[in-house]
């Protein structure tokens, strides 16, 4: 299991358990995380899963393809750290990830 | 106005399930009318996912969003039913003699016994842009749609988006408006290459600008537009001035009219009983996505099945006194001769 901890927009923390091989936004929405809304269920095709990696790991979690890419267009106050959390896969390395969760989803 | 359309079955929603609906009520000899918001069929298929694989349809092992929508109207093909694309449907009016009227923002109209409301999650509308405020300005300075080219002549036009719509319309309004200014986040762009060149060749020839950032604020009075404020990638912000602003963020799914059909909602779903998938108003059904009962589960194959049963329903409502016979495709040389394999 990994640990994963997400940042609200208040600077309220959560940490879950996630599997690896799960995403992300899988680990989200089965703990119930605020902020993360999926509406696609993970087809890269909402940008509602819109996430902030934080500075330490955007180089373990690396950058978006181009279809992410191309959704993250349609997301809100995109920053050079932005990813959709549906596209970040878990695995060991990423154990203590620390993502934040935008203002808004789209 | 359009002559209004006699006819027993009008399926709202072409995606996998409103498309199944036509076999099964063809099986039964009911022609159906479909009318879809989007410009072609498939539905969340065509427009959210063409490309993906799916693994949970039975006897597919894998088949994209597009190879399930292709295989259904081939299937659907012995039915020909009579689609109504780029057509919402508004109206939903009882009519005396237990029958419906319908009506879509196209001005088209419907007199049909039975509804079936196989709408997903709802229609596909225009994405408005996450900026605060925005509404203010809709339909006065922000438009999600071209409707007149001739409405942007001499105008200061915003466009933004990097997709075929927002470079499409930038290449179209830049002979026409005073300037045309395309906002994107980044330098990369999903349109068409060609059409990407045909922009950069304007932005090199000074006959548009092209500017990267995201749009944070609308600045303007009473819907009326004069700037909109953008940030840039370092977080530094500056203004441009534009009277209109067309902002082409993708679709995403409404609820839409549905909400005002006088029909019983929870959570934006449409609760149906598990026998015919009725709705609380006899004569409409609601089928898919967009219904809910106790085990809901959305798949498209939990479609299908309610798609079969609904048909049964829907026939006797129609024809009271039919007998209706249950038959296998198998073996059924009548069934076999409406699919014209006989």
């Amino acid at each position: 299991m990994a640990k994963i901890t997400f940042i609200d927009p208040a600077g309220e923390q959560r940490t879950v358990q996630a599997e690896p091989g799960s995403t992300v936004m899988e680990a989200a929405i089965r703990n119930d995380i605020p902020g993360i809304d999926a509406e696609c269920g993970g087809a890269c095709s909402c940008a509602t899963c819109h996430v902030y990696v934080d500075e330490q790991w955007t180089e373990k979690v690396g950058g978006p393809e181009p279809m992410e890419e191309d959704m993250l267009d349609f997301a809100y106050d995109v920053r050079p750290t932005s990813r959709l959390s549906c596209q970040i896969k878990i695995t060991p390395e990423l154990d203590g990830l620390v993502v934040s969760t935008p203002e808004r989803q789209g | 106005m359009t002559e209004t359309i006699k006819t027993d079955v009008v399926i709202v929603g072409a995606g996998p399930v409103g498309l199944f609906a036509v076999f099964e009520l063809g099986l039964l000899d009911i022609r159906a009318h479909v009318v879809d918001i989007l410009d072609r069929p498939g539905g969340q298929c065509a427009e959210l996912y063409p490309e993906k694989p799916i693994y949970d349809i039975p006897a597919l092992p894998v088949v994209t969003g597009q190879q399930l929508t292709d295989n259904l109207l081939e299937q659907i093909k012995p039915f020909q039913p009579t689609f109504h694309f780029s057509e919402m449907v508004t109206g939903l009016e009882r009519l005396p003699d237990d029958r419906f009227l319908l009506s879509t923002n196209g001005g088209e109209r419907f007199d049909t016994k039975v509804v079936v409301i196989a709408a997903g999650g709802g229609s596909f509308q225009p994405k408005r842009p996450p900026i605060p405020g925005v509404e203010a300005f809709e339909g006065k300075s922000v438009h999600y749609a071209v409707r007149r080219m001739e409405a942007f002549r001499g105008r200061h036009v915003l466009i933004v988006g990097g997709g075929d719509s927002a470079l499409d319309w930038t290449l179209n309004l830049a002979p026409l408006a005073a300037r045309v200014t395309l906002l994107h986040r980044r330098d990369a762009f999903r349109a068409a290459p060609d059409s990407v060149n045909k922009m950069r060749a304007l932005v090199d020839a000074g006959v548009i600008d092209l500017t990267l950032g995201q749009a944070v604020e609308l600045i303007g009075e009473n819907g009326v537009l004069e700037a909109v404020r953008v940030k840039r990638d370092d977080g530094s912000t500056h203004e441009i001035a534009a009277d209109d602003m067309l902002p082409f963020f993708g679709l995403t799914m409404k609820l839409g009219p549905i909400a005002d059909w006088g029909l019983q909602l929870n959570e934006n779903l449409v609760p149906v009983d598990t026998e015919k998938f009725e709705t609380t108003t006899p004569g409409i059904f609601a089928i898919g996505d967009i219904n809910a009962y106790p085990g809901k589960l959305k798949l498209i194959l939990s479609g299908f099945h309610e798609a079969a049963l609904m048909a049964q329903a829907a026939a006797r409502r129609i024809d009271p006194e039919r007998r209706i016979v249950f038959q296998y495709t198998t073996s059924s040389s009548n069934l076999q001769k409406k699919l014209g394999v006989a």
